[in-house]
This record gives C-alpha cells, structure tokens and sequence, in this order.
C-alpha cells in the first residue's frame, strides 16, 4: 500500500493520540499544515482502503469487564474445528493462529473474572483440548502502536 | 513507559455506554464530530466532549487515535517474541523492552511449567521474517543473560480480530 507523505505524516502523528478538543481534525489540519477538509477526507480514503482500522476511541479492556489470552494446541488436521469453536464461544475477539505446538492464541472477554472462567472452562471442555491460560501480570507497554519505518515499507 | 496500573472502579454511566455503543465503530469525520454524536444521541456537543475527556482521564477509554492496520500498510510478518527472564529482574526488564520504539505490546503473563517456560511477551511487526529476527535479536541484547530462553511465535492467519465489543 503506497501512502503519500502527508498520509505517512498523519498516520505517524495521530496513530497514538488524536487532540482531544472542540475540532478535532481542524487542530490535526494546523499541525499537518494542510487543510481541515484534506485530514477529513485523507482519513475517509485511508479507512476505506483498510489502511486505518478506525479512527476512535481504544476502549480500556480492564474496564469493561475481564478479558485473558488463552492458547491450545490443536492437531493439525483439526486446527479449523477448532477455530471455528473458539470463534463461537462467548467474547472471543481475538483469534491468530500461530507456528507453534501451542498453534491457536485467543483473547476472550467477560463482564467479570468469575464468568470469564466459567467460559473458559466451558471451552476446554469442549474442545477436549489442555489450555495455557495466560493472564496479564505487568503491562510494560499496552497496545500503543510503534514507529512506523516508512522506508522499509516503500 | 512506567508500567500501568488501572483504576479499580469507575463508574460509567448509562450515557458513557450509548456513547461507546455509538462510537465504537469510529468518530464521524466531520468538522465537528461531538456535535453530530449529540445529535445522534440527543445531547448537546459541549456534553459529549466533555464525557469523553472525562471518560480518558478515568482510563475508561485508553486514547483516541487513527489507528492503522500494520498489516495493511505492509507488516505481513507479526512476530509474538516470548522470553524467560530471571523473575527478580522481569520489572526492570520488562519496562526497558516496552520502551523499545518497534514493540507495540509488551506484558508479562504466568509460566505453566513444564508446559510453558516464557514469562515476557513482546509483539514485533516486520516486512519480512529477517527483520522481526534482527528486532529481536535487540531484544536479546537488552535482557543479556536474564534471558534463558526464547522463541518468536509467528502469525499465520488472523482467524478473529474485532475491537472491545459492548452489546447494546
């Protein structure tokens, strides 16, 4: 995806915070030095091209109830069953299957830690399949984004 | 980045809900953003700006950012790096790899020994498999020997990925 400098510069300055004021995109248009109808209609095209998922607000999971990532180990044959399972249950929002013995990695959230296990236990049993629950001890950096190499990507 | 520790209550009110419930899927691009919500939401701008700023320093709402899609920009290689620090030495550890410009996520989790032995996850992004392989060699040079072992988990398929999701 070819993005212009100006996409790269408002991707690299609002990635993280957008100004949180009575005009949102006219500030963002002052620090970008373009205009407040180009920032609007830059993001329209960047969200409808994927490129920017969303441009809102980042809930804080904690917040909103319990939330824990959990891994199994599917055979092989079976990992799409199995998916399509952990797909089904219960606030699962996340779902990447990965190259590893443990190959599914899934975030499932609950209004609250008790039913969040009650889900989790439901699942297990289930799938029949032994699951590494893996909650959050430490966050050290919590889904901010990171520096985005516009040279290595071009 | 120091690490962080949440607010244990917060109220959010049954406007702060229709708010998110509006609001999840994005801001409206328009000039001015509260007003259309107020309008929506039969309240005034001023209200909705202000239950917002509020929500964000209760930590409620995390940030309001443009946020991309790494893949789509052309990270087709997600990189979950997993290490087994030294317990004693994780905090320091953990906060130094977290300030890393190219980890967006770094936490620590519990072992389930025998089964698994990684205590420190820290997410990678790169265009290839080599570049996540040299940022995480950085990593390795940061943690030196508190690390005894590590391994990078990579992405094959993005099977689920939504955002935090209320039900009306």
């Amino acid at each position: 995806m070819r993005l212009d400098h100006t996409d790269q510069q408002l991707i690299n300055h609002f990635q993280r915070h957008l100004p949180v004021c009575e005009r949102p995109y006219l500030e963002m248009s002052r620090q970008l030095g373009i205009s407040e109808k180009d920032v609007i209609e830059r993001l329209q095209s960047l969200q409808s091209r994927d490129v920017v998922g969303r441009v809102g607000p980042v809930f804080e999971h904690s917040q909103a109830g319990a939330s824990l990532l959990a891994a199994v180990a599917a055979p092989e044959e079976q990992i799409d069953l199995v998916a399509a399972r952990i797909n089904r249950a219960p606030g699962v929002n996340h779902n990447y299957a990965r190259e590893h013995t443990y190959n599914l990695w899934f975030v499932m959230t609950a209004p609250d830690n008790e039913s969040l296990e009650e889900h989790l236990d439901k699942l297990e049993q289930e799938l029949r399949l032994p699951m590494l629950r893996l909650p959050m001890i430490e966050g050290y950096h919590i889904d901010l984004g990171f520096d985005i190499d516009w040279g290595a990507l071009s | 980045m120091s690490t962080s520790t949440f607010p244990s209550e917060v109220t959010v009110t049954e406007f702060d809900r229709k708010l998110i419930l509006a609001t999840q899927a994005g801001l409206p691009l328009v000039s001015d953003p509260w007003e259309e919500l107020g309008r929506q939401l039969d309240m005034s701008a001023d209200e909705v700006l202000a239950r917002f700023q509020s929500m964000q320093e209760a930590g409620v709402i995390r940030r309001i950012a443009a946020v991309p899609d790494h893949y789509r920009l052309g990270y087709r290689y997600n990189g979950m790096t997993v290490w087994d620090v030294n317990d004693d030495r994780i905090t320091e550890l953990g906060a130094a790899i977290g300030e890393l410009p190219f980890v967006s996520h770094c936490y620590r989790r519990p072992r389930h020994l025998p089964y698994w032995s990684f205590n420190l996850f820290a997410m990678v992004h790169g265009t290839t498999r080599e570049e996540v392989e040299d940022k995480a060699a950085r990593i390795r040079g940061v943690l030196g020997d508190a690390s005894r072992q590590h391994t990078i988990l990579y992405s094959s398929a993005i099977l689920k990925k939504t955002g935090l999701r209320l039900r009306s």
